[in-house]
Formats: structure tokens, C-alpha cells, sequence
């Protein structure tokens, strides 16, 4: 593995400074960039850069999607090493299933489920079951305890 | 701090235009000097309009942020680990609000046990530059639950398998 990516200065002020707040109004990019001592132009093509190199998967609104009416959980299941793939492919399958990531432990498949509609989510959770052969263990979230993002880079 | 109770998750009526907006802006908005003047044109709105319906929807909470989506795996952070945590049911709302409040923590959530199988309540997502850091982060969560800390174990991630976000019209 490489380490970190070739950061400069000024990309790491738009990461930085740029995890929230940013305005929302006519010239927003240049009320932002005012802040982090920057031009709009600057901004924009760098941020344009950080979405093309992969460093930033996207520059916008983050939403909360169980506030929308819908239903999101964590789910997981023991995949047999043997059938790894081919679970991990029925799993990814559902387009309810957002995030899938491999973990080390007994629980390997780590999934997470967002549903528009609430009644979804256990039918999905059956139906992964039904086609894997594993049993899911659902565990929505029952509170949580949000700052925010305050990555260093 | 905002713990988020069962109460304050019943959600929220957003009306058609909301979820026209919501399709338009959750992939990024656009890169231009107006960009919501630029969204409001596609969706054949006043920009006042886009501009009113974002501010409220950040005030009711289903705009969490608007900013930079880092790529945390791009940047650095390799290790990614899931701590978990078996705290005592009648402290797990105190302690996760103490654990919410670390820096390196970037989500910590209560969850449901599955004995015998899963005995944690606590999650706790820590993100470090090498295992070493996590390690380091950990031993820090595990300093600050004190007794309380029953048993805990970290689920560095392996693999991504699958990471498209969540995206409303998904299914």
C-alpha cells in the first residue's frame, strides 16, 4: 500500500475547512472560498480535481435518509469462506444494499440496508437470507451520537 | 451534540419538489459559480425557492452537512476499524454520547445485541492513518469507559464490496 496522496496546501484548507457550513446562496463557492482565503475559481477546480483523483467521492448535501420517511440498518451474517464470493454477490445484488464491506471476525459480511419504505427492511433481510443460506442479524441503529466529520488531513 | 432519540426519528413529510431536489443535489452539486441557481433550472424552479426548501430541510435535520465527501480510504485512512462495545444498557446513552464526542470518532451509534452471538451495544467507527493509530484510539475509548467497558473487540474492514451511498429512488 502507498501511504497518504500527494496533498498540497491548498487542497488540504478545502478538505479541512470545507466539511460543512458551506453557504447556501447565490455565489456560495465564492462566499466559501473568501472564508479559506481562496479565489471561486481556485475552488471550483480543485474541488473538480479532489472528485477526479477519487479523493472525494462527491462535494454537496449530505441527507439523512431515516429523516425522508424510509429505514436504513446495519446488517451482518457468518459467510462460509468457501462460498465468500458468491454470498458477497447475491448480497450486493439488491440495489437496497448501499454499503458492503468485508470485516475480520466470525461476522465477515458487514451490510448496510436503506429502504424508502420501513416494511422493506425485514423483507429484504429475509430475502438475503433466503438466497444466501446465512442467517442475518439485523441491528438498526437505536440511538446515535453525531458530531460530525472532523477528518485531519 | 445531537443524540438522536426514537422520538426525534419519526420522519419527516417532505413534499414532491423536496424529493425532486433531494434526487437532483445527493450526487454532488453542480461545480459552477450558481449552483443552486443551476439546480433550480433543471428542476424548472426559482432559485429562491431551491434555496428556502435547503435551509429548511437543514434546519428539520435531513441535510445533515453540505461540504466535501471525503473519500477517507483515498486519503490516507487504511485502517478502518468498527470498534465495539458491551457497556451496561442503563449507561449506554451517557457513554455513547462521551464516545461521539472524540475526535478520531466519526459515527457511534447504540445498536441491539444478538446473544449469544453478539454481545455489543456500542459502536463506535474509528479511522486511522495505520492499525497502530486505531489501536491507539481504541485504547483511548477503552480508558474513557472505564468499568463500564465489559468487553470490547475492533472489525477492521477487509474489503469493500460494494459502496454506492445512500440514494433515495434506490428501490
Amino acid at each position: 500500500m502507498n501511504g497518504a496522496p500527494s496533498l498540497d496546501e491548498v487542497d488540504r484548507t478545502i478538505i479541512n475547512g470545507l466539511q460543512g457550513g458551506f453557504p447556501v446562496c447565490e455565489r456560495p463557492y465564492a462566499a466559501a472560498a473568501e472564508r479559506l482565503g481562496l479565489t471561486e475559481d481556485v475552488l471550483l477546480s480543485r474541488l473538480q480535481s479532489l472528485i477526479e483523483r477519487g479523493l472525494l467521492s462527491r462535494f454537496g448535501p449530505l441527507y439523512n435518509a431515516e429523516n425522508l420517511g424510509g429505514a436504513v440498518t446495519l446488517a451482518a451474517l457468518a459467510a462460509p469462506r468457501e462460498r465468500y464470493e458468491e454470498i458477497a454477490a447475491e448480497v450486493n445484488a439488491f440495489p437496497e444494499v448501499a454499503h458492503n464491506y468485508e470485516r475480520e471476525h466470525a461476522l465477515n459480511m458487514w451490510f448496510v440496508v436503506a429502504v424508502e419504505q420501513p416494511e422493506r427492511r425485514r423483507q429484504v433481510l429475509a430475502e438475503i437470507e433466503r438466497r444466501t443460506g446465512c442467517k442475518v442479524y439485523d441491528m438498526p441503529k437505536l440511538d446515535e451520537f453525531f458530531i460530525g466529520l472532523r477528518l485531519e488531513v | 451534540m445531537k443524540p438522536l432519540n426514537h422520538d426525534l426519528m419519526t420522519p419527516t413529510p417532505v413534499d414532491e419538489t423536496d424529493r425532486a431536489l433531494i434526487t437532483a443535489t445527493q450526487a454532488g452539486l453542480p461545480l459552477v459559480s450558481d449552483p443552486y441557481g443551476a439546480v433550480a433550472a433543471e428542476l424548472d424552479l426559482a432559485r429562491e425557492d431551491v434555496l428556502a426548501r435547503l435551509r429548511r430541510m437543514q434546519a428539520q435535520g435531513i441535510v445533515r452537512r453540505i461540504g466535501v465527501i471525503p473519500q477517507h480510504y483515498a486519503l490516507g485512512y487504511r485502517a478502518n476499524g468498527m470498534s465495539v462495545w458491551d457497556v451496561p444498557d442503563e449507561h449506554a446513552v451517557e457513554l455513547g454520547r462521551q464516545v461521539g464526542a472524540l475526535d478520531f470518532v466519526s459515527h457511534c451509534y447504540r445498536r441491539p445485541r444478538h446473544l449469544p452471538v453478539w454481545r455489543y451495544n456500542l459502536f463506535a467507527m474509528v479511522h486511522g492513518r495505520s492499525r497502530a493509530e486505531v489501536e491507539r484510539q481504541v485504547a483511548q475509548i477503552a480508558a474513557l469507559l472505564g468499568e463500564d467497558c465489559r468487553a470490547h473487540e475492533v472489525l477492521y474492514s477487509k474489503r469493500i464490496l460494494k459502496k454506492t451511498g445512500l440514494r433515495i429512488g434506490a428501490g
